[in-house]
């Protein structure tokens, strides 16, 4: 090399391909395994002899088989004893032991947090460091980072007993099916995970904050903490919240190029898996391969858009520093940071390793596209499977209105019934999402406040920040516009609803769905079925997804991030 | 009413295993097997923690103004720069005014401190990363402040050159994430070498 040189490195583009491409190579060989193991999980008629001790525990009886109102009153008492057990480690924190001499979150911050962690949201209205001590983050949050994907997965396995079962009125048992998740699934993944992050430099001690003196003479605090064990969890189970303020941007929660892909495999890898295992679970993988190829051409298509357009770099302040480097890490450059960015609004994990607010303006549209998609290529553990499956209803139906053929699919008929319970499924988080930004500026007093207290940028990027943390909470991802003070009662109140109605009024919805299918007997498949394996119906089905969210949410998108991008 | 009992349970029972004894699984196999990361990636100057290589430092004196004979990290907006404690990006927007100006600022500053064309000051030295830790420049800012450090050191450029090669690091696995140089290694392998 010679002298001053910048080392002959791949092009960026070139590099980034070459990431990707080793994502879907791991993808392509973990998927098999891992998604037939899950099946294998949640059918084995076996109980496991830890998993014997903790339904004694708990008190269950595992074969009792449970039909859809008892599921879902499982589930729903479950995530509220969840919440009142996150509220109430926060609301104690100053007596609990290492609490870092943190006093407790307000009322409404805890609300807002509690509710948060519960529906795999971990939406952050504060800055972590300067609010929770290592108690409350390890024995509420990591806790719920566990349990909440574990509840995803629950869902997703009962809708799809739904299809595979035949003229029964039950789906599975809530509480075996959360135990399975944890014990067989997401507890030894995240151990191993959790060791190969502190092997790349994540840290996990108890040491507090550690003043140091720099050589230049000044002084730095260096924080410390139990981070490993939950940033493997926290992106296992496609959660985001981070330890720290800055999330998986903080060089202690992803400190280089490898770590930060082992973070994108992470990410990904149940909600890649589950199509598999739904395919194998209704014994025709190639109805799990026609989902997964769906996920698959969405996927691809919002992360070349986004790393196309942060490289590009429009904008005024972009083009003023020559690149769109404010809010991105030396270490990640652009495309890796875009990348990250897709990914983690893809799925409904929401962490970040870039900070979205500083965007170029189409670039921050992206990740709200990708939410406002449903979060379904490849979607949050358990709850992408099942967003598509009701997407997958959907198609079905529209396709059989287009070519007068009767809605079967996987040999249930979709009747008004499911037909009214999957669009009512899918009109929640617009419904949330336009309803809470248009609130937001609608009461006077409550716009007063807004635009004076939480909007950090000023014009139309400040509308964009409000509406993308009502994208962010309604579909459970968590993300934000980050310049946003979302910790006021407004903010903590509102999107605390957004998160609770987001999360659990679907997950009704989709319970019933599997006990209306679930009840049913299979019709055979005849020539005036539509065949739903083949790329047709895989064209179908993103072509609906892409509808659906393209007819409800452009008005608003044309006010905030494209006025602002095109001006 | 019983339902809830067996939430309650199941709640006690995961706050448990997955709070307490997951946690502290992964910080016994943190501590036992890689302490050195799983504390840090401290660095250590004569017996004394000077920092941690994963986390970045300001080099400049009491008054926030850069200390010429040191590699200057990017931008901040942790705190008052480099602030461990209050890890942020700035979330200014793309068509902030404020960046916009900030930006143009921080080109007139680096460009007159180094003396350079202010056209040849690249992105990284004009941009708050998103953590305002970042540890690292890459390595065009590195070899732009070459010249600078050496005379104020009064070292030869060649010297200096050679330090940032030596220091710059590759893409992971090659192809990884970005080429960087780490700021505060650097300026303590530049200590090092005046000794």
């Amino acid at each position: 090399m010679a002298p001053g040189s910048v080392p002959a490195d791949l092009a960026p583009e070139l590099a980034a391909a070459l990431g990707l491409a080793t994502v879907a190579l791991l993808l392509v060989l973990l998927h098999r395994p891992l998604g037939d193991f899950m099946a294998h999980t949640f059918t084995s008629a076996k109980d496991l002899r830890v998993e014997r001790g903790v339904y004694r525990v708990i008190g269950v009886d595992p074969k009792g088989e449970q039909t859809w109102g008892a599921y879902a009153r499982s589930v729903l008492a479950f995530s509220v004893v969840g919440v009142l057990s996150v509220y109430a480690i926060q609301r104690l924190q100053q007596w609990l032991p290492y609490s870092l001499g943190l006093p407790a979150p307000s009322e409404h911050l805890a609300f807002n947090t509690a509710v948060s962690f519960v529906t795999n949201t971990n939406w952050q209205s504060y800055s972590p460091e300067l609010t929770l001590g290592y108690t409350a983050q390890l024995a509420a949050l990591a806790v719920q980072n566990f349990v909440s994907a574990a509840v995803g997965l629950a869902i997703a396995v009962a809708l799809i007993r739904g299809f595979a079962r035949v003229r029964t009125g039950t789906i599975g048992n809530f509480w075996v099916d959360l135990t399975r998740a944890l014990v067989r699934l997401l507890l030894p993944l995240a151990v191993l995970s959790a060791i190969v992050l502190l092997a790349t430099g994540v840290i996990q001690n108890f040491a507090g904050f550690q003043d140091v003196a720099t050589i230049a003479g000044g002084a730095q605090s260096i924080p410390g903490g139990p981070v490993a064990s939950q940033e493997a969890i926290k992106l296992l189970g496609t959660n985001g919240g981070g330890f720290f303020n800055a999330n998986s941007a903080h060089p202690f929660e992803n400190p280089d190029g490898i770590s930060n892909l082992f973070q994108i495999l992470l990410m990904l890898a149940i909600p890649f898996s589950l199509p598999r295992t739904f395919g194998t679970m209704v014994g025709d993988r190639r109805q799990g391969l026609a989902i997964a190829a769906a996920m698959g051409a969405l996927f691809i298509a919002s992360v070349s858009a986004l790393s196309a357009i942060e490289l590009q770099g429009w904008g005024t302040a972009p083009e003023a520093a020559g690149a769109a480097m404010e809010g991105k890490e030396a270490r990640f450059g652009i495309l890796t940071s875009a990348i990250f960015g897709s990914v983690s609004t893809l799925t409904s994990t929401g962490a970040v390793n870039s900070m979205h607010d500083s965007y170029t303006a189409l670039g921050g549209m992206l990740p709200m596209l990708n939410m406002m998609l449903g979060e379904v290529a490849p979607g949050g553990v358990g709850s992408g499977l099942y967003g598509m499956l009701v997407l997958a209803v959907l198609a079905v139906f529209i396709g059989g209105l287009l070519v007068g053929r009767t809605p079967e699919y996987l040999g249930k008929k979709l009747g008004p019934k499911q037909i009214t319970l999957a669009a009512l499924t899918i009109l929640v988080t617009p419904t949330l999402v336009l309803a809470g930004t248009a609130l937001s500026f609608a009461i006077p007093a409550v716009r007063a406040d807004v635009e004076a207290t939480s909007i950090w940028n000023p014009g139309l990027h400040g509308l964009s920040e409000v509406l993308y943390a009502f994208t962010s909470a309604a579909n459970n991802n968590g993300s934000a516009f980050a310049g946003l003070t979302a910790n006021t009662p407004w903010f903590n109140t509102a999107l605390g609803i957004a998160m609770l109605l987001g999360r659990f009024v679907p997950i009704v919805l989709v319970l019933a769905l599997a006990g209306s299918l679930a009840a049913q007997h299979r019709v055979p498949a005849t020539v005036g079925t539509l065949p739903t394996h083949r790329p047709l119906f895989v064209g179908l089905l993103v072509g609906v997804t892409i509808l659906v969210t393209a007819l409800t949410y452009f008005p608003v998108l044309a006010l905030g991030p494209l006025a602002e991008g095109l001006n | 009413m019983r339902i809830h009992l067996v939430a309650l349970r199941a709640m006690i029972l995961a706050t448990v295993v997955l709070g307490v004894g997951y946690t502290a699984l992964i910080t016994g196999v943190g501590q036992l097997v890689l302490p050195a990361q799983a504390n840090g990636s401290l660095i250590e100057r004569d017996g004394e923690v000077v920092g941690s290589s994963l986390i970045g430092q300001s080099f400049v004196d009491a008054d926030g103004v850069a200390l010429p004979e040191y590699f200057q990290s990017r931008p901040s907006a942790a705190g008052d720069g480099y602030d461990g404690g209050a890890s942020s990006g700035s979330n200014l927007g793309p068509e902030n005014e404020d960046l916009v100006a900030a930006i143009e600022e921080r080109r007139a500053a680096v460009a007159e401190r180094d003396g350079v064309d202010p056209a040849d000051v690249p992105a990284d030295a004009l941009t708050a990363s998103a953590s305002g830790l970042d540890p690292h420049i890459s390595p065009a800012y590195a070899l732009l402040q070459v010249d600078r450090v050496a005379e104020a050191r009064g070292i030869s450029v060649e010297r200096v050159t050679e330090l940032v090669e030596t220091t710059m690091q590759g893409r992971g696995l090659g192809y990884l994430g970005e080429s960087t140089v780490n700021v505060l290694e650097l300026n303590l392998a530049l200590d090092e070498l005046e000794e």
